[in-house]
């Protein structure tokens, strides 16, 4: 399948790439639109934004390589973002993960994040997400649920459609 | 009594306060800018004409205020540095990455006051020639972005921001800017770096300092969400107002975000060092107290990379007595006004002013096995001490926590941490890095010890019992 950015897509991309005097300094930008529609970034997209932004495109890949948020594959419809950092990790968000993970058969062991067989669901532990007077916390998307209990945790992943 | 004092949070969570244009208008929003871009040039007695943007400066330098993203250095002071003769444009950062483990005061004003940042940044541009800003705001805080975006268009749509604001002439745009996870980016020159579309390697000081040569090589203001509000109530109030809140040298309000083992974790604006440690700890209107059964452990009292305070621990800092004499006091830590000096004269900092407490639930191993683990995920990978040091050390706790744990590991850690700490790396990452560790593990090697003697003597049965002929294999002791 050829790789093609819809034309409205495009038409954002160019406003944002127009908010700065030098083209380079919206590939984050760009990036996040792309990874927004596609739902990750491909080698397809890394080439596609190097050439509208001027750039070679080992210049974008290892933006897509360092910055944590950027995803090289395809990642579940719901993706779940669990705080370790400190004050999450003393309000109980280890066994948070744990207990997600357990429910949704993934490994709780495994470094990075993770997707159930049937796409729905990516686990991630992350770095803080600067919320700690309400830890633990999770992101689901783009929704931050506060003082996650388990019991409040399995009923958000069962309202997952 | 101690108490609150709302100066940047004096709308936030009241009942029906919004985040749109009209509320923030209905509570007198946009006044504090119309009142700056009326200023006329004031001739002085020498003969001197002071520009409005001069006068602007002047009241921001006389209110002392200090940045409240970290370092707390002067915010008139990095103003003043601006190089205004290049003839380059000047650019206006604000720096809305908030990914100091342990903050979360700059998503209360992001999310629910965003007219408020704005109008202070508007008021900082203006008053520093600037016509076009960026608010880099960290990736997950989508909704934030959004927030702010539609309050963009929003002041804009009044009049308060793109071409000649309020028919004055003066042209300014601001456009937010999205991070993508990393933590380094909080770091001014890293966050230029990200912002000019490159990996946010921080820049070596001298000579990329940002006043100088920052965001495309211009210079350029990089500013903390909540130190760029309160340059609006500095030029509501004026600076020599302002500068009676709080105390000398520490002046104005700033919020505290505090968490972990109280009972009343939150975000608390009060005038700076006027209240201390217990108070924000243990006051009914702050933190509330540990949790019941609990005693207090230990403070980290400006953000994960601050150095720990153990409780029960007396620091000798310099104090003023009334007649202006200055004196030194040896202090319970607890009894420390929570300022930005004498915290660091009590050898840690205030930081991002986020406070966490301890109780004696915690257990220290594991506390710094969390810490560790965070900075070497977040080391950008530029200096080899940080990049090596922070995993090694990192990679040690996990091996402790594991049960792998050696005697000679706390020593281990304090060589590896004062091989990072102390200018050996290009920017404060390094120290940030190695401070928790230096800190944490001489505070607390009791636990330390008492944890790798007992793997040891573990693994020592172990040893013996497979030697037996027992089917007991040796826990692995080389993970790093």
């Amino acid at each position: 399948m050829s790789f093609t950015v819809p034309q409205d897509l495009e038409a954002r991309i160019d406003e944002l790439v127009s908010r700065y005097p030098v083209k380079r300094s919206a590939v984050l930008m760009v990036l996040h639109a792309l990874q927004e529609h596609f739902g990750w970034i491909s080698q397809e997209a890394i080439e596609w934004t190097a050439k509208k932004l001027g750039l070679q495109p080992i210049n974008v890949f290892e933006l897509v390589t360092f910055y944590p948020m950027f995803r090289q594959q395809p990642a579940g419809r719901y993706q779940i973002k669990i705080c370790r950092t400190l004050s999450c990790a003393l309000a109980g968000s280890h066994e948070l993960h744990k207990r997600i993970c357990e429910k949704l058969g993934l490994d709780p062991t495994k470094h990075g994040p993770q997707t159930t067989k049937d796409g729905k669901f990516t686990v991630e532990f992350v770095e803080c997400l600067a919320s700690c007077h309400t830890a633990p916390v999770m992101m689901v998307n783009e929704q931050l649920y506060e003082r996650v209990e388990q019991a409040k945790a399995f009923e958000v992943l069962s309202q997952c459609g | 009594m101690p108490s609150e004092y709302r100066l940047i949070l004096k709308h936030v969570d009241q009942p029906g306060y919004t985040p749109d244009i009209e509320c923030y208008l209905r509570h007198g929003g946009y006044e504090v800018l119309r009142k700056a871009l009326a200023l006329k040039p004031k001739p002085l007695p020498d003969g001197r004409v002071l520009s409005p943007q001069e006068q602007l400066r002047d009241e921001v330098m006389r209110s002392g205020l200090r940045g409240r993203g970290g370092a707390g250095f002067s915010c008139g002071l990095k103003w003043s540095l601006v190089d205004r003769k290049s003839r380059k444009p000047i650019y206006l950062i604000c720096n809305a990455d908030e990914s100091e483990p342990g903050t979360f005061k700059d998503r209360q004003i992001i999310y629910k006051d965003p007219h408020q940042l704005l109008e202070g940044i508007i008021i900082s541009c203006y008053a520093n020639d600037v016509h076009l800003a960026y608010i880099y705001i960290r990736g997950e805080f989508v909704e934030g972005a959004k927030i702010l975006e539609r309050a963009i268009a929003e002041a804009k749509a009044h009049g308060f921001l793109g071409k000649n604001i309020l028919g004055t002439g003066y042209d300014l745009e601001i456009y937010v800017h999205r991070g993508a996870g990393a933590y380094i980016c909080g770091e001014e020159t890293g966050l230029i770096e990200s912002l000019e579309g490159k990996r946010p390697y921080p820049r070596i000081k001298p000579p990329y300092y940002p006043a100088v040569l920052g965001l495309y090589q211009c210079p350029t203001i990089v500013n903390n969400v909540e130190t760029l509000c309160a340059v609006k109530h500095i030029i509501a109030m004026g600076g020599t107002e302002y500068a009676k809140l709080g105390t000398p040298n520490n002046t104005g309000t700033r919020i505290v975000s505090l968490s972990g083992h109280v009972k009343r974790p939150g975000y608390y604006e009060v005038e700076v060092g006027k209240v201390t440690l217990r108070d924000l700890i243990f006051d009914p209107v702050f933190g509330g107290g540990l949790r019941d059964g609990h005693t207090l452990k230990a403070i980290i009292p400006g953000g994960v990379s601050a150095k720990v305070f153990k409780a029960g621990e007396r620091v000798k800092v310099p104090r003023r007595t009334p007649d202006g004499k200055e004196t030194f006091a040896e202090l319970d830590v607890l009894d420390l006004p929570y300022d930005f000096d004498t915290i660091a004269a009590a050898g840690s900092m205030s930081g991002s002013g986020a406070i966490i407490v301890l109780d004696d639930s915690a257990d220290m191993v594991e506390v710094l096995a969390n810490i560790c683990e965070f900075f070497a995920h977040e080391s950008c990978g530029q200096c080899t001490p940080c990049r090596e040091g922070a995993l090694w050390m990192c990679k040690i706790l996990r091996r402790m926590i594991n049960g792998g744990g050696r005697k000679i590991d706390a020593d281990e850690l304090l060589r590896i941490a004062d091989n990072i700490a102390g200018g050996r790396t290009i920017c404060a990452f390094g120290d940030a890095c190695a401070w928790p560790v230096l800190s944490i593990v001489s505070k607390f090697k009791d636990e330390f010890i008492a944890r790798a003697t007992a793997a040891e003597a573990r693994r020592g049965k172990q040893t013996v019992d497979s030697e037996r002929g027992a089917q007991c294999a040796a826990e692995p002791v080389s993970a790093n």
